[in-house]
C-alpha cells in the first residue's frame, strides 16, 4: 500500500497542473481514514447506545407496583458495557472472532443504576444488568473500535474488515438500510383520478399517524384512519377552536385565487349548521371510528382524536390548538397553490424527502418496546410478590428482574429480521440478512445497500429510475437487474447519514434570530409576499421577514462549529419558506466551502493534512469543509474543480469520482464505459472469487471461495486504494489478446492458455463447512462419538474409512460423495431422568459429507457454544484448475466462460516470446462499447513497461496519451497492437494484434458445481416423477418449449418416451363401464370385473383423477379399441 | 515500394494495419521444386549470443513450419526432470497441500533428462532409472539467539522461509555413484512462508516427461524466434525529419549522417528494431519507410530453465524431429 501511494505521487508529480488535483485527493483518504467505509451504521448505532438508550430510559424511568403503592423502581442511569460472556465462573471479554467460531452471539450487558424503594426504606443499585444488547462490530461498544492493524490481527480479526455488522449465534448479520419517505412533512401530490391531497406522516415517539387533506368537489376534507369519513376541513377547524371564519380564510390567503377555492368548503360548513366548537365537535363524534381506546363518550372521543391523531407531530398545549389549525391550513393553501399551478406539485421520488432508516434507528424501536415489556413483567413479578400475603423473604428486585426478555428480543430480531412492535403496527421481515461473505467486495456492497420499501411487482418507474437529486448521494452504477432494478440502491462512498438531533436549541436560536412565533401572527401576516414562514424539522415555528439573515447566521454557527454539523438550512422560495432541518436519516455528503469565488482549503492546509498535523473533523469545525443534506446542496452552486469556480459558487467537491459508490469504483476508466457496463459490472464483481478477508484461512464459513494466487489489478483506482482491495483482490493480470481463436471462441467464451493454467493461473479452493452438536439432553444422556464400525474380520466400511480412532476424520484425507465426516449416534427414545440410563439405546446420526464432489478435510474444530454443549465444525477444501465452462470476467461487465484450453504451443508469440493466458473474441467490443476495457489494456501494458501502477480512477486517471508516449518509449507500437506468430503455422498472422494485460475475474460459477447428468434414479414418492435439481440427484427437464419443438417435429414415440416412460408411466386398471381406475381386476363401483382393463397412463395423471374424486368431482375415462 | 520488396528475398511486409508477404508460398519439403542441394546451399546457422541459459541463433534459408517445429518441439517434446508426486507427511504451515505440491512441481531440477527413461507406468514404484527422490524436511522455530528488540521476521524466526536450496536429494540405489550434483537449479526459490511451529515433511518424486503433459516438464522458459527486420528507406530523408524517423525506430537502428552541412537518415542495423511502427504516425515519413522481415531468416531465442543448456535443447529438438519422421517413414512403409 505504501509503495503505490508512493508510485501514485511520482506519477502526479511529473506535471505541475495536476498539483492541484493532488492536492484535494489527500481529503478523501482523510474523509475515509475518521469515519471508515461503513461510517453510517457504526454512527447510527453508537447514537443509539448514547443517546436514544437513555432517553427512552428516562421515558420509562419507573416501575410501580399496583399492590403495594410504597413501592417503586427508579432508574436513574443506563449504558451498554463492552461484549462478554458471563457463567459461573464470571465474566470474560469475548471478541467476534471467538463468537463466530463458537456459533455464539457478540453482546454486552445493559447496564441500569437504580433506586429501589419498598416502604420506607430506599436502596441505590448500580451496573445492574437488565439483558444483553448484540454489539455492532467497530461500534464504539465493540472490542475492536479504535485498534490498530497489530492489536486487530491478533484477535483473529481481518484488519480490513470494515464492521458494521452483528453476531448473532455465530452468523454475521446486518441491518439493512431501509428507504422512507420523510416523516412529519407536507408532500403534495396529485392522483390522476381523485385530484389534489396534501399528506402528513406525523411520528413522534409516542405516536404515528397520518393526515390527509383532500380536494374533491371543490371542497376540502380531511381524511384520518380514525374517521369513517372525510371531515370538511372548516369544521374541523371549528372543533379545534377556530371558531371565526375570517380568521380561517385569512390564514389560507386573502387573495382571490385562495378564496374561490376555499368559499365553497367554508360553505358547505355553512349548510351543515356547523358555527361553534359544540357543534363541530358533534358533528366530528358521528364520524370516529370506534377503536379499543375511547372515553366513553363519543365527543370525548372525537377530542381524543383531535388531540392525539390529527396532526400529532405539532405538540399542543392543553387545548389550544391554534398551531394544528395554521398547519392544516398551510396544507390547504399549499393544494391550492398547486391546483392553479402556481407551485407545482411536490416529487415523492425527489431524494430530499427520503429518509434512510439505519441499525440505531430500528434498535431503538425494538429497545423501546422490549424496556416497556420488560417493565411490565418487572412489575408483574413484583405484584405476585407483594400479593402474597407472608412473605418469608425481603423482596429483592435484581434477583426478579426478567432478564430474557431483552435478550431474547433482539437475538431473535436480528437473527429472523422479523421487526414486529404492535404498539407501533410495525410488523416487517427481512430487515436483517446474512452478511455476503463470498468476496470481500460483495460484504463492503452489503453494507451500503440501500432497500426501499416499494413493491416489486409494482410496474412503475419513477421510484425505480435516477434521480437528479441523488447526485453524489447514491451510486448511479450500483443497483441489480431485474424485479429490484432501481429499487436497491447502494451509496456513493461519501455519503454519511443522519443521526436523529435534538432540536429544542435550534428552536430557541431561531427565535432569538428574530423569528416571531407562529401563535402570535395573524392570517394577514402569515401571508404577506415577504413573509416566509420558519419550519424546523417539519414543524412551523414562526415567521420572518429576513429570512437571508437567518440562514447566513445559522450557516455561520454551523461552520464555527456552534451548531451539529448535520444541521441543514435552506430556503423554499415557492412555498416562501426556511426549512432547518436536524431529524435523523437525511443523506448527506462534505464538500469544500467556497467564498468569494475561491476554495477555501489551500495548500497550506493540504500540507498540514499530510504532516498530520490537522484532519479531517479539524476542516469540519474550522468552515473549511462542510456537510450538505439533499435538500441543501440543491440550493448551493457546487463546482466540480477548481476551474469551474466562479463568483456565484458556494461550494467544490472533494473528488468527483466520489460518486460512485464501492463496487462501481472497482471500474477502471468507468467514465468510458457504456453505463449498463458498469451495472454488469457491479453484480460480477461481488461474485469474484479472491481472499474475502486476512483471516480467511481461520473463518469457518459455509461456502467460500479463495483464488490461489490473487494478483493486485495493475490499473488501479483510487477507491480501490481506499477500500483495501489492493490488499485482498479478487483475479489476477492476465495477458490478452484481442483476436478471433479456432472458433471456440463464439458468444463471448475465452480461450485459455495451457501453459499459464498449468503455472497457476485461475486456481482456486472452495471451503465448505460441515458442523455439528453434541448435545445433552434433558435426561443427561449426551450424543456420543465413535471410531469407525469394524465387520468380524475387523475391515471397516468404506464409508466410514476416513474416520479415525476419535470418530473425526483426520485433516488433509479425501472425502468423497456420503462419505461419514463424524460418527456421531443420539439417544434414542425419551426417558425420563433417573430412569437406568444402561438401557438406554443409541441410533446413529451421522455428519455426511453430502457435496457430489471430493473434497479433502482442511480443517477440524472441535469448540463448545454458549450452551456448553460441544460444537464439532470440519472445513472441506476443494481444489480447482480452471477448466472448460468455468466462467470469467473482466472489470468491464464482459463475461466469458472457457471455450478452450490450448496448448501453449499453438498459442500466437510476439516478437518478445510472449504468448498470451487469454484469447478474447473482438466481436465482444463493438455492441458493448466498453471502451475502458481498451484503455485498461494500454494502462496495463504500459505500467507493466515503466514498472507501476496506472490509475483508471473514473473523471480522472492516468490518460491515455501518456500511457501511448509511454509505450513508444519502449519500443512499442503507440496503439497496443503487436506483430504476432501464429504457434499453428509458424507464419505471422496478416492484422495486428491488441495485446496487453487485462485484469479478469475468476466467478464462482464453475462447472464442477453445476455439471449434472443421470440415467435413472429416485423419484419422488408423492408422484413417482423425478425429482428436481442436481443435490437431489434429479432428472433433467424436457420442458414446455422443449415439448412444442417435439410435437412441432412429429415426434409422438419420443414424446411418449420422455414424459411417460422415462418418468412416471403407470399400469394403470380402468372400468369401460363406468370410466373409473378400478381395483387390479375388479371395478368396485360396477361390482364387476367383467369390463375392466389395463392402460398405462402416468402416475401423475392417476393422482390427479384420484384427487379430482376426493372433491367430488368424477373424471371418468371412455376407452374405445382402435 | 515495389522496387525494394520485389526482391528474390521472401519478404513480410509491415504496412500500417495488416501485414503482407511478398512470396507467399515458398517451396517447402513437400513441393517437388525443392532441392536438398539448394536447400544445402542456402541454409546457414549463425549463433549470435550464447550465455549461461539464453542462446539466440540464426536459421537462414529455412522454411517456417520447420522453424516452428523446432520451436514446438522446444516447448513441449523435449523431456526433463520434475517433481510430479508429493507425498505429504506432515505439512502445519497455512500454504495448503495442493499449493505446495504444485510449487514445488514448478521448480526446475539440475539432473540431465537423457540420463533417465520414461516412466512406463505411471502408478508403479519408481527405479533408479526413472525416479529422483528428493525430501523437505524443515520446521520453523523461533530464534532465541536473537536480540529482543529486532521485530525483523528473519531475526525472530528460524526458518521461517523455506527455499529450494532446502529440498535434499535422496539417492536411490547406484544413482549416487551415477549421477553428481542432483537438486534445484536455484537455491533461493521461495516455496512457503512459515512462522514457528509450522513444519514440513515431504518427500518429492520427480519423474521425466515432456511440457504437453505439463508445462513444468518444459525445458524452456521459452522459446520463440522473430524474422529478421529489414528497413528500406525509399527516399532520403533529412533535417528534423530524419530526427524524428530516427525516433520511431528503437535506438540504434537509423543513424543520421552528416554531410556538406545537411543531414540525413541512413539504415544502420535493423537487426534489434522491435517493429513498433510508429513511423506511421508521420503522415510525411510513411511513404519514406519500407518495413519488412525477411520471412526466411529466424532469429531463435532459447530460454533455458537450466536443466539442459539451450544449445542442448535444439539440438534434442532435432533429433526428436527426426525420430518422428523415421518413426512416420517406418509407419508408411508397414501400410
Amino acid at each position: 500500500m505504501n509503495k503505490l501511494e508512493g508510485s501514485f505521487e511520482l506519477a502526479c508529480h511529473s506535471s505541475i497542473s495536476d498539483l492541484l488535483d493532488l492536492n484535494e485527493s489527500k481529503l478523501l483518504p482523510a474523509f475515509l481514514k475518521v469515519k471508515g467505509l461503513v461510517k453510517q451504521h457504526i454512527e447510527s448505532f453508537n447514537h443509539f447506545v448514547e443517546t436514544e438508550m437513555s432517553n427512552i430510559m428516562s421515558a420509562n424511568r419507573e416501575v410501580r407496583s399496583s399492590e403495594n403503592s410504597d413501592f417503586y423502581v427508579r432508574y436513574h442511569n443506563i449504558y451498554v458495557d463492552m461484549p462478554c460472556e458471563i457463567d459461573i465462573q464470571g465474566t470474560k471479554k469475548i471478541y467476534p472472532h471467538e463468537c463466530r467460531l463458537r456459533d455464539m452471539s457478540y453482546s454486552a450487558p445493559i447496564r441500569v443504576d437504580l433506586e429501589c424503594c419498598i416502604g420506607n426504606e430506599r436502596t441505590f443499585e448500580k451496573g445492574i444488568n437488565i439483558g444483553f444488547l448484540p454489539v455492532m462490530l467497530r461500534s464504539n461498544r465493540c472490542h475492536l473500535y479504535k485498534k490498530s492493524f497489530c492489536q486487530l490481527a491478533k484477535r483473529g480479526e481481518c484488519p480490513l474488515d470494515p464492521g458494521g455488522y452483528f453476531i448473532v449465534k455465530g452468523v454475521e448479520k446486518v441491518i439493512l438500510i431501509q428507504e422512507q419517505l420523510s416523516k412529519n412533512r407536507t408532500i403534495v401530490d396529485r392522483d390522476p383520478k381523485k385530484g389534489y391531497f396534501s399528506t402528513v406522516q406525523s411520528s413522534t415517539h409516542l405516536r404515528k399517524s397520518k393526515t390527509s387533506v383532500v380536494h374533491k368537489n371543490n371542497k376540502f376534507y380531511v381524511r384520518l384512519n380514525s374517521l369513517t369519513e372525510d371531515v370538511n376541513v372548516a369544521v374541523l377547524l371549528k372543533a379545534m377552536g377556530m371558531e371565526c371564519d375570517q380568521e380561517i380564510v385569512q390564514l389560507v390567503g386573502s387573495e382571490g385565487m385562495y378564496l374561490d377555492a376555499f368559499a365553497a368548503t367554508l360553505e358547505e360548513c355553512a349548510l351543515f349548521g356547523i358555527f361553534t366548537r359544540k357543534q363541530a365537535l358533534k358533528h366530528l363524534s358521528l364520524r370516529v371510528r370506534r377503536s379499543r381506546m375511547t372515553t366513553g363518550s363519543a365527543v370525548g372521543d372525537a377530542q381524543l382524536i383531535l388531540a392525539d391523531v390529527l396532526l400529532a407531530h405539532i405538540p399542543v398545549d392543553g387545548l389550544n390548538m391554534r398551531t394544528r389549525c395554521i398547519y392544516l391550513l398551510l396544507m390547504v393553501r399549499r393544494i391550492i397553490m398547486a391546483l392553479n399551478g402556481t407551485v407545482p406539485v411536490d416529487d415523492k421520488d425527489y431524494y430530499g424527502n427520503k429518509r434512510l432508516e439505519l441499525a440505531g434507528t430500528l434498535l431503538s424501536l425494538l429497545f423501546e418496546d422490549l424496556f416497556k415489556h420488560f417493565n411490565a413483567e418487572l412489575k408483574k413479578s413484583v405484584d405476585l410478590a407483594f400479593s402474597k400475603r407472608n412473605r418469608a423473604m425481603r423482596f429483592n428486585v435484581v434477583r426478579n428482574m426478567p432478564l430474557k426478555i431483552i435478550t431474547d428480543g433482539f437475538l431473535r430480531a436480528i437473527s429472523t429480521g422479523n421487526w414486529t412492535i404492535a404498539r407501533f403496527g410495525v410488523d416487517r421481515g427481512g430487515v436483517t440478512a446474512p452478511l455476503d461473505r463470498l468476496s470481500f467486495i460483495s460484504a463492503l456492497g452489503m453494507m451500503t445497500r440501500i432497500y426501499s420499501q416499494f413493491e416489486k411487482t409494482r410496474k412503475v418507474s419513477g421510484p425505480r429510475s435516477l434521480q437528479p437529486s441523488q447526485w453524489g448521494m447514491l451510486c448511479p452504477s450500483d443497483t441489480p437487474e431485474g424485479e429490484s432494478c432501481g429499487l436497491v440502491k447502494n451509496l456513493a462512498l461519501m455519503t454519511h447519514i443522519t443521526t436523529d438531533d435534538d432540536d429544542e436549541h435550534l428552536r430557541h436560536l431561531a427565535f432569538s434570530l428574530g423569528v416571531e412565533d407562529i401563535n402570535m401572527a395573524s392570517g394577514e401576516e402569515l401571508n404577506l409576499p415577504h413573509v416566509y414562514v420558519v419550519f424546523i424539522n417539519g414543524l412551523l415555528i414562526g415567521l420572518t421577514q429576513h429570512w437571508e439573515y437567518i440562514l447566513a447566521t445559522l450557516r455561520k454557527l454551523r461552520r464555527s462549529g456552534r451548531l451539529s454539523e448535520f444541521v441543514s438550512a435552506y430556503p423554499n422560495h415557492a412555498q416562501r419558506s426556511i426549512n432547518i432541518a436536524s431529524d435523523g436519516g437525511r443523506v448527506c455528503r462534505p464538500y469544500i466551502i467556497v467564498a468569494n469565488g475561491k476554495s477555501l482549503l489551500t495548500h497550506e492546509h493540504i500540507r498540514q493534512l499530510k504532516e498530520g498535523v490537522r484532519d479531517f473533523e479539524d476542516f469540519l469545525k474550522e468552515g473549511i469543509v462542510e456537510y450538505l443534506d439533499v435538500n441543501e446542496e440543491n440550493a448551493s452552486l457546487i463546482a466540480i474543480s477548481e476551474d469551474d469556480i466562479t463568483p456565484d459558487h458556494t461550494h467544490m467537491e472533494i473528488e468527483p469520482f466520489t460518486l460512485l459508490g464501492v463496487c462501481a469504483g472497482l471500474v477502471p476508466y468507468p467514465h468510458h464505459n457504456q453505463s449498463p457496463r458498469n451495472t454488469y459490472q457491479c453484480a460480477m464483481g461481488k461474485q469474484a472469487v479472491g481472499i474475502i478477508a486476512l483471516n480467511q484461512l481461520m473463518r469457518f464459513d459455509t461456502l467460500n471461495y479463495m483464488l490461489v494466487y490473487p494478483q493486485c489489478p495493475l490499473v488501479i483506482t483510487r477507491t480501490l486504494e481506499l477500500t483495501g482491495y489492493t490488499q485482498l483482490p479478487a483475479g489476477q493480470n492476465a495477458m490478452v489478446a484481442v483476436m478471433s481463436y479456432s472458433g471456440y471462441d463464439i458468444e463471448d467464451a475465452l480461450i485459455l492458455n495451457k501453459g499459464s493454467v498449468d503455472r497457476g493461473y485461475g486456481r482456486c479452493y472452495a471451503y465448505r463447512k460441515f458442523s455439528t452438536n453434541i448435545k445433552t439432553y434433558a435426561n443427561n444422556m449426551q450424543d456420543i462419538v465413535n471410531g469407525p464400525p469394524r465387520d468380524q474380520e475387523g475391515n471397516i466400511p468404506a464409508r466410514y474409512q476416513l474416520l479415525e480412532e476419535d470418530g473425526l476424520p483426520a485433516v488433509g484425507a479425501e472425502v468423497y460423495h456420503r462419505d461419514i465426516l463424524v460418527n456421531k449416534k443420539s439417544p434414542v427414545g425419551q426417558y425420563m431422568a433417573g430412569s437406568d440410563q444402561s438401557t438406554a439405546g443409541y441410533q446413529d446420526a451421522p455428519l455426511v459429507y453430502s457435496n457430489v464432489n471430493s473434497a479433502r478435510i482442511d480443517k477440524v474444530l472441535i469448540t463448545s457454544n454458549s450452551e456448553e454443549n460441544f460444537l464439532i465444525k470440519i472445513r472441506t477444501r476443494d481444489f480447482r484448475r480452471p477448466e472448460l465452462g468455468d466462467k470469467f470476467s473482466s472489470r468491464h461487465g464482459q463475461k466469458g466462460v472457457t471455450g478452450l484450453i490450448v496448448d501453449q504451443e499453438d498459442m500466437p508469440f510476439t516478437d518478445q516470446g510472449i504468448c498470451p493466458d487469454v484469447i478474447m473474441n473482438p466481436h465482444g467490443f463493438p455492441s458493448r462499447m466498453t471502451v475502458g476495457k481498451l484503455l485498461e489494456l494500454l494502462s496495463g501494458k504500459a505500467g507493466v513497461l515503466a514498472g507501476k501502477f496506472h490509475y483508471g480512477t473514473a473523471f480522472g486517471g492516468d490518460k491515455v496519451e501518456d500511457m501511448c508516449r509511454i509505450l513508444i518509449e519502449y519500443g512499442y507500437s503507440y496503439s497496443g497492437k503487436e506483430y504476432v506468430t501464429s504457434g499453428i503455422t509458424g507464419e505471422p498472422l496478416s492484422a495486428y494484434i491488441f495485446f496487453g494485460p487485462v485484469f479478469y475475474q475468476k466467478l464462482k460459477h464453475m462447472v464442477t458445481d453445476k455439471m449434472h447428468a443421470r440415467g435413472h434414479g429416485r423419484k419422488a414418492i408423492l408422484t413417482r416423477q423425478p425429482p428436481e435439481g442436481r443435490a437431489k440427484d434429479g432428472g433433467l427437464r424436457l420442458g414446455e418449449m422443449e415439448r412444442d419443438c417435439l410435437i412441432a417435429y412429429g415426434a409422438s414415440n419420443l414424446l411418449v418416451e420422455r414424459l411417460m416412460i422415462s418418468s412416471d408411466e403407470f399400469l394403470a386398471s380402468v372400468c369401460s363401464q363406468c370410466g373409473l381406475i378400478a381395483d387390479r381386476d375388479w371395478c368396485q363401483y360396477c361390482k364387476s370385473s367383467s369390463f375392466v382393463h389395463r392402460l398405462k397412463i402416468p402416475y401423475a395423471c392417476k393422482l390427479l383423477f384420484q384427487e379430482l374424486i376426493s372433491m367430488n368431482i368424477i373424471p371418468r375415462l371412455r376407452l374405445k379399441d382402435l | 515500394m515495389d522496387r525494394v520488396v520485389n526482391d528474390e528475398k521472401p519478404r513480410v511486409i509491415l504496412g500500417e494495419h495488416k501485414i503482407t508477404q511478398n512470396l507467399p508460398s515458398q517451396p517447402t519439403v513437400l513441393d517437388e521444386k525443392w532441392s536438398l542441394r539448394s536447400f544445402k546451399k542456402k541454409f546457414r546457422v549463425v549463433m549470435v549470443r550464447y550465455d549461461e541459459n539464453e542462446l539466440e541463433f540464426d536459421l537462414i534459408g529455412i522454411h517456417p513450419f520447420l522453424a516452428n517445429a523446432f520451436r514446438r518441439l522446444m516447448l513441449s517434446d523435449v523431456p526433463t526432470m520434475a517433481i510430479e508426486k508429493v507425498h505429504i507427511l506432515n505439512n502445519t504451515s497455512i500454504i495448503q497441500d495442493e499449493v505446495l505440491a504444485h510449487r514445488l512441481g514448478l521448480i526446475p531440477l539440475k539432473a540431465d533428462p537423457r540420463l533417465f527413461e520414461m516412466k512406463a507406468d505411471p502408478a508403479a514404484e519408481g527405479t533408479e532409472q526413472d525416479t529422483l527422490e528428493f525430501t523437505l524436511k524443515i520446521k520453523c522455530t523461533n530464534n532465541k539467539d536473537s536480540s529482543k528488540d529486532s521485530l525483523r521476521v528473519e531475526d525472530m524466526y528460524k526458518n521461517n522461509n523455506v527455499y529450494s536450496k532446502h529440498i535434499k536429494w535422496v539417492p536411490i540405489g547406484k544413482q549416487k555413484e551415477r549421477l553428481s550434483d542432483v537438486g534445484p537449479i536455484h537455491p533461493d526459490i521461495l516455496i512457503a512462508k512459515m512462522r514457528p511451529g509450522h513444519e514440513l515433511d515431504l518427500k518429492l518424486i520427480a519423474v521425466k516427461s515432456v511440457g504437453r503433459d505439463h508445462a513444468k516438464f518444459s525445458p524452456v522458459a521459452t522459446a520463440f524466434y522473430r524474422l529478421l527486420p529489414d528497413i528500406k528507406l525509399l527516399r532520403e530523408v533529412e533535417g528534423e525529419a530524419a530526427e524524428r524517423l530516427q525516433k520511431c525506430f528503437s535506438p540504434g537502428v537509423i543513424s543520421i549522417r552528416h554531410e556538406k552541412g545537411r543531414q540525413y537518415a541512413v539504415v544502420n542495423d535493423a537487426r534489434y528494431d522491435t517493429g513498433s511502427r510508429n513511423v506511421f504516425r508521420y503522415e510525411d515519413l510513411k511513404d519514406a519507410v519500407a518495413m519488412t522481415k525477411i520471412q526466411d531468416h529466424f532469429i531463435f531465442t532459447v530460454e533455458s530453465v537450466g536443466a539442459l543448456r539451450p544449445d542442448v535443447i535444439f539440438t534434442e529438438s532435432v533429433k526428436i524431429l527426426k525420430d518422428k519422421c523415421l518413426s512416420l517413414l517406418d509407419e508408411l512403409s508397414h501400410v
